[in-house]
């Protein structure tokens, strides 16, 4: 996807590494609370299930799932959350 | 005799066949019933949830809180509605003897209150199970019931004691965690679903 700005500045990082459902969930939930719409939300987690699970919810509360990647190396998912 | 293939609606032949006209019977879906499905479709709107939390089982607690907070999560209005066993989860974890009168009592000593002290249904071997899932949950990163219950108090799910089984229990307010809304009773419940609150009976 193409980004007319180069440099993304992440409001908040949540490191779900580790977490299990529907933690990846609830703890970006809680942290989106904390910053003002726009902002961005770096989320870093392992778990499989969360790449549709991010993908649901950020299409059942508005918010725009910008980036999603994955490394393989690390198995480590992330993803990049605009605000609504 | 080669019997041509006859591409069929069985929507439109079982409307057909309610209005009696199944004879010479038209492709076309009646206006009025298309009309009525495309009524039908649902905004994109929030919705609410309401949640019967009815077991006290470990298994079906864990369920419950995990869906409860995640549909908070979700933007969801959510409510939970502790009823029955459901009700003895959300008994504060110290107490260990509730009620007012002896068979109360007893019942509270036969199954202790609390949402550390839930059983597993099957399989529970005087505590063994639920030790094994608790060892296991940490393993693979997996909230506890108590976690859940923290993260969906901090999502703003709405938890409504049934007033029924508070007095059938002898549970007083004091004997409950803190953040629980008003005690409330089926009417409440029923209201909120026949206004299309999502329901789920766990």
């Amino acid at each position: 996807m193409a980004h007319p700005a180069p440099v993304l500045e992440v409001a908040a990082i949540v490191d779900a590494r580790g977490l299990s459902c529907p933690m990846p969930i609830v703890k970006t939930a809680l942290a989106v609370k904390g910053v003002p719409s726009g902002s961005l939300i770096e989320v870093l987690a392992t778990d499989p299930g969360s790449t549709k699970d991010f993908t649901a919810w950020c299409r059942s509360t508005g918010h725009d799932l910008v980036e999603d990647s994955f490394t393989p190396e690390t198995r480590v998912y992330r993803y990049l959350i605009r605000r609504k | 005799m080669t019997t041509e293939v006859r591409h069929v609606d069985p929507l439109a032949e079982a409307i057909a066949d309610v209005e009696g006209a199944s004879e010479g019977a038209s492709d076309a879906v009646p206006e009025a019933f298309t009309d009525a499905f495309r009524a039908a479709q649902p905004e994109t709107k929030p919705r609410d949830l309401v949640l019967i939390c009815y077991s006290g089982d470990l298994e079906k607690t864990w369920a419950s809180l995990i869906l409860a907070s995640t549909a908070a999560a979700s933007g969801v209005k959510t409510r939970v509605f502790l009823t029955f066993w459901g009700l003895q989860t959300f008994v504060k974890d110290e107490k260990r003897i509730t009620g007012q009168n002896a068979m109360q009592k007893m019942l509270a000593l036969m199954q202790r209150p609390g949402i550390s002290h839930r059983r597993l249904s099957k399989m529970d071997f005087f505590g063994m199970g639920p030790w094994m899932m608790g060892v296991l949950a940490k393993q693979y990163g997996v909230a506890s019931p108590k976690e859940l219950l923290e993260a969906c108090q901090a999502l703003g799910v709405e938890f409504m004691p049934c007033q029924m089984t508070m007095d059938m229990f002898g549970l007083k307010r004091e004997d409950m965690i803190d953040g629980l809304g008003e005690p409330v009773g089926a009417a409440t419940v029923i209201e909120l679903l026949s206004n299309g609150a999502a329901s789920l009976f766990i």
